[in-house]
């Protein structure tokens, strides 16, 4: 909370179209210099940037560039070589994984990572257990919090299937389900967890032109609830259709920050970006 | 082969198709009439009709009974294997100091002498057990996979070595006159005696039962979720937020007190516990017994821990060429292992179908999904 004033790499340019958002800045993650190796591999190389409260930031790159370490490093799967993650002003380092989740940050993967000998519904209710506190003894002899948690878990989690679209398949097991209502179900879960703050890890990747526009829609939605947004996507033209702001990694470092046109006009953007057409995929 | 195979799984899966889809007064039926049949079972009077069922080389209520036993640890290790996918080789460590427990407390060969009654010591054999339970999973539930196994396998074996040279614990000599459960009928006898079997198997039915209520209620609940999530994928279930380690501790400590129940159970059935009960074999046979059944499955777990041991029992006494079938009992055993992980890897009754499960397809199909 208190060195918040260091916000150098934001241009608060006059005529941002996001002053609104901007003008508030309230940061809610900040990735302080974070270098992160793996014995020579310099995936992350001294990477700094904000993310403020309602707005939704793009991290793109290239592959390989770091952008899922860079998840890891913030829901405590990785531990930085250097620098700090700080997430609504407290160290995410030495917090446990579940902590984190409960301090209010979600996330997807790239790989999709689902329960699959569970139904959909059993998924997202897993999500929506994070805040629950039902113990061995209350689940054991039925309490009053058992039926108590139970109903509100059930009603979070179907009105979340509903939300993004697969209500209908809840009681299906997650591995049945299609490659795109797996990739809803991922979100569904996720956002189960009640976040502050949703990571999503490629959600668009393999969807055709038709469905990138409904998760789009979905991404717009889950913002206008008032929940911050990262979102990892190598497609440019998706991520300028919906990001505030847009940070750009390279080989681990981050090469350009600021709104969407900027970034799609940085030179040194455009050259990270020659040879690696839009949708690698 | 395949043919037959086709038929046996679709014969099965419509029965249980049609389980969930009767009305569940029907189901309620059946389920009494099941646990009256399994009530019934011990009496000479009823199993003499049961054609080929009865063991002709032992005691068929004896036999019962340990078959009981070994259903109450297939629940207790299903728990633990089958739900939180946690790999136990050592399981029937736990029930070894279950019945040591009651051994030592309650026996007049024990160096202590407390001579406590039986059923004041059942509950602390059971607190005893789980937390060894804890005291073992506590530095090995961190880590993963492969280590736990070691670990719970030389915990067995520390037992059954502790058991075999320790002095307190009296190694082949063992300790005798365990008293038995309390209980006596109106002309004064005793309800658990040492010729009849029949009451123990009742009292064990009974506790499987209870066992089975509170097993159900678990995974029916955020314990459940949280177990299963972490044997679906431990990474992604802490990024959701669930505890595992704590759950894991609670799926160890859990299945170790249903195991030191059981091992109570024994001993005081026994009347004498000694070393030789705990062979690393039963370990081993719990466990097949579980993936045999279906592991995650609470059914599946009693009906591969029924039969398992059953199918055991029965080759007693049955000769083929003039060798006796017992002798090649975990030949068989083995190759029935063998031909089921070929043909359904995933066990007899493997994942749980529920009824909204089906009711909700039904649905979809007259909507026109
Ligand atoms: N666990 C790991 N061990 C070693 N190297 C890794 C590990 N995870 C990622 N890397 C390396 O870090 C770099 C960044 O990878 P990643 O973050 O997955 O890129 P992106 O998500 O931007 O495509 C790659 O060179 C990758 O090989
Ligand atoms: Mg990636």
């Amino acid at each position: 909370m208190s060195d918040t004033e260091q916000t150098p790499a934001v241009p608060a340019q006059a005529g941002a179209p996001a002053v609104e958002t901007v003008s508030r800045r309230e940061p809610l993650l900040e990735v302080d210099h974070v270098t992160l190796r793996f014995g020579g591999v310099v995936a992350l190389n001294d990477v700094d940037f904000t993310l403020y409260k309602g707005e939704i930031l793009g991290l793109i790159g290239p592959n390989g560039a770091g952008k899922t370490t860079c998840f890891n490093a913030m829901t405590g799967i990785y531990q930085p070589t250097e620098g700090q993650i700080r997430f609504r002003g407290q160290k995410i380092s030495g917090k446990k994984r579940h902590q984190i989740t409960k301090m209010g940050m979600a996330r997807t993967f790239q790989n999709i990572r689902l329960f699959p000998e569970m139904t959909a519904l059993e998924n997202v209710q897993v999500g929506a257990d994070a805040h629950h506190k039902t113990s061995v003894i209350a689940a054991l002899f039925r309490l009053p919090r058992y039926w108590r948690e139970e109903r509100e878990g059930r009603e979070k989690a179907e009105r979340l299937l509903e939300f993004v679209g697969i209500r209908h398949r809840m009681h299906e097991f997650a591995r049945n389900l299609s490659y795109g209502e797996q990739r809803r179900l991922e979100i569904a879960r996720a956002l189960a967890t009640d976040p502050v703050l949703l990571c999503l890890d490629e959600p668009a990747a393999g969807f055709n032109p038709a469905e990138k526009e409904e998760l789009l829609q979905l991404i717009r939605q889950i913002r206008d609830t008032g929940i911050t947004v990262l979102l990892i996507e190598h497609d440019m033209r998706l991520v300028m259709g919906v990001t505030d702001r847009i940070v750009v990694l390279e080989f681990g470092k981050k090469i350009a920050e600021g709104l969407p046109a900027e970034v799609r006009d940085n030179p040194r953007v455009i050259a990270a970006y020659l040879g690696v057409p839009d949708d690698a995929a | 082969m395949t043919t037959v195979l086709e038929k046996v799984r679709s014969g099965r899966e419509a029965v249980g198709e049609r389980w969930h889809h009767a009305p569940r007064w029907v189901r309620w039926v059946l389920l009494a009439a099941m646990i009256v049949f399994f009530y019934a079972l011990p009496n000479r009077e009823f199993y003499q009709y049961l054609g080929p069922i009865p063991t002709p080389g032992a005691n068929f209520t004896q036999v019962l009974f340990t078959v009981s036993i070994y259903v109450l640890l297939a629940v207790g290790l299903n728990i633990v294997v089958g739900f939180a996918g946690l790999l136990d080789l050592g399981y029937f460590g736990f029930f070894a100091v279950g019945a040591y427990t009651v051994a030592v407390l309650t026996s007049p060969s024990s160096n202590i002498k407390t001579l406590w009654p039986w059923l004041l010591v059942v509950p602390l054999a059971i607190a005893l057990t789980m937390v060894s339970g804890v005291m073992l999973g506590t530095p090995t539930l961190r880590l993963r996979g492969d280590y736990l196994a070691l670990v719970t396998l030389g915990f067995a074996e520390m037992i059954r070595i502790s058991a075999t040279s320790s002095a307190f614990l009296k190694g082949q000599r063992g300790f005798n006159q365990i008293p038995h459960p309390p209980g006596k009928y109106a002309d004064g006898k005793p309800f658990f005696g040492v010729l009849d079997a029949r009451p123990y198997y009742w009292l064990v039915l009974t506790l499987i039962i209870l066992v089975v209520i509170g097993v159900r209620n678990l995974t029916h609940s955020r314990v459940g979720r949280a177990w299963i999530s972490i044997r679906e994928d431990e990474d992604a279930a802490q990024l959701m937020g669930v505890p595992t380690f704590k759950f894991k501790l609670w799926a160890f400590a859990s299945g170790a007190a249903i195991a030191g129940l059981a091992g109570a159970l024994f001993a005081g059935k026994q009347n004498f516990v000694n070393s030789q009960n705990f062979e690393l074999l039963n370990s081993i046979i719990i466990l097949a017994a579980v993936i045999f059944g279906g592991s995650g499955n609470i059914v599946g777990a009693i009906v591969g821990g029924g039969l398992v041991a059953y199918m055991i029992e029965r080759f007693r006494g049955i000769e083929l060429f003039g060798v006796e079938l017992y002798e090649y009992r975990f030949l068989f055993f083995g190759l029935v292992l063998v031909v089921m992980m070929i043909f359904r890897p995933q066990g007899l009754i493997p994942n749980r179908r529920r009824a909204a499960e089906f009711k909700d397809r039904r649905k979809e199909v007259i909507v026109g999904e």
